[in-house]
């Protein structure tokens, strides 16, 4: 790896991996056969970058990241030449208005909106809120209907924070968005952000006296499938959910897999019954169980589970996945990737059949996210 | 009346490499001469406090050799002619 970040050459087809890290972020580029990788970085070497994606609609390339200076704070830049250049440092474009009272503290979540609208964006922050722009990212705006919530005096930061890490978008109606955040769970909006009602009924809060309040979870990570509207898996601080209608209601699918306690989960890029998670032992200890490192993988949309472990360790593996650390890539067979506290990235080109290092000695990380360059 | 900032490494290129910014305000505190600072070099201000005002809880902020947590904080006197230090704390891991 280079000394100085200079940015990734890459091309049609190459997959790209964005990991943030508790120290900077690195870039990384396989060529579509996804068997070997070159790196690049640190950027925003000694920042923290829990957020990142690539903007591929309308013919952009725009890479997104969200360091945050643990001195100076949250921001976000863009670069349009993988890595190559960012946006400029003096820009701090996502804020709170003052009267709000709030200040964002880091940036959990970058989606970018359906292809129908390729100029909107949202971001997830912390203290727990949705923002939007709809300019590609120059400005941006906390909507309202979310940010003035009368719920929002009584949502309380789990872990890391009162963080919104999961933005989920309906498709093909676009009145229609989730989020879900720790600690709060799930809402959702029909119509466009103006109002918000929690979405968790079936998922439990195993710290509270009342384990199934309105809200409350500590909802870790929602996945979806285009494909399947209606459907929506759900990793829970304790406890794995299917739902079949929007979220309205959830049903366990702890079918077999060693603890329903994890952060991370992410979704197949073709087949809508297929998920992937990495349980944890328990929040008491957030290592993998019997310290073999696996990841557990459903084709049955979460009737049985089967562990993946070939590429992985099998023993003294006491690893930690973290919510956003895990992804797949559109290519096929589907690329599986994830990152752990310990600072290892590893691969799988075949549908997580088998698994590669693809680096270690990283700082801790907690975001990876994988794309094929358009 | 004067009063100059001094801004650690990291705030430099937010204000245009400069490592010292001074001020022909009249300024009696620290907040006022945030307030200063802020007019002409925002992005810069932006980086010490956050949007509801507050000292971000890892920025130090010194008149002279006194830190302002324990004279005062935003409403600690500046005196004529004085430096406001800007330094990152030493906290992190």
């Amino acid at each position: 790896m280079p000394d100085s970040p200079t940015g990734l050459r890459a091309g049609e087809g190459d997959v790209v991996l964005m990991v943030g890290t508790m120290k900077g972020a690195f870039l990384f580029r396989s060529p579509g056969a996804r068997d070997s990788w070159e790196a690049d970085g640190p950027h925003f070497p000694g920042e923290e970058v829990f957020a990142a994606a690539l903007d591929q609609r309308n013919g952009r390339r725009a890479l997104w990241m969200a360091p945050t200076n643990p001195h100076f704070g949250a921001t976000l830049r863009r670069s349009d030449d993988l890595g190559a250049s960012w946006s400029a440092q003096e820009e701090r474009p996502v804020k709170f208005p003052e009267e709000s009272g709030l200040s964002v503290e880091r940036i959990w979540q970058i989606r970018p909106s359906r292809e129908s609208e390729p100029d909107r964006l949202f971001l997830g922050v912390e203290p727990t809120c949705l923002f939007e722009s709809d300019d590609g990212g120059d400005t941006w705006v906390p909507t309202p209907g979310f940010l003035e919530h009368e719920h929002r005096e009584r949502w309380t930061p789990g872990g890391g924070g009162l963080c919104m890490h999961t933005i989920v978008l309906h498709p093909t109606e676009p009145e229609r968005m989730l989020v879900a955040f720790s600690t709060g769970g799930v809402y959702g909006t029909d119509d466009g952000g103006a109002s918000w009602s929690p979405r968790n009924s079936g998922v439990r809060a195993e710290f509270l006296p009342d384990k199934h309040p309105e809200f409350g979870q500590c909802v870790h990570k929602v996945v979806h499938h285009p494909d399947r509207p209606e459907r929506l898996f759900l990793q829970n601080h304790w406890g794995l959910y299917r739902s079949d209608d929007w979220a309205e209601t959830w049903q366990d699918i702890a079918n077999g897999v060693p603890s329903d306690f994890g952060f991370a989960m992410a979704m197949h890029p073709t087949d809508p019954d297929t998920v992937y998670i990495v349980p944890l032992e328990s929040d008491g200890f957030r290592c993998t169980p019997e310290a073999k490192l696996r990841v557990y993988r459903t084709r049955d949309a979460g009737a049985s589970w089967e562990a993946l472990t070939e590429g992985l360790p099998q023993e003294s593996a006491y690893e930690t996945v973290l919510r956003d650390a895990l992804d797949t890539d559109a290519a096929g067979p589907a690329g599986v990737y994830f990152g752990t506290r310990s600072g290892r990235v590893y691969a799988s080109r075949d549908d997580g059949d088998s698994w590669a290092l693809v680096a270690e000695g990283l700082p801790p990380v907690v975001c990876v996210k994988a794309a094929v360059l358009a | 009346m004067s009063v100059t900032f001094v801004l650690p490494g990291q705030l430099r290129p937010l204000a245009g490499g400069r490592s010292t910014v001074a001020l022909e305000r009249d300024v009696s505190s620290v907040a006022e001469a945030l307030d200063a600072l802020r007019a002409d070099y925002p992005h810069v201000y932006d980086r010490i406090l956050n949007e509801r005002r507050e000292l971000r809880p890892h920025v130090n902020v010194f008149v002279g050799m006194d830190d302002i947590r324990w004279s005062g904080g935003l409403g600690a006197p500046v005196p004529e002619g004085s430096e406001v230090v800007i330094l990152p704390s030493v906290s992190g891991g």
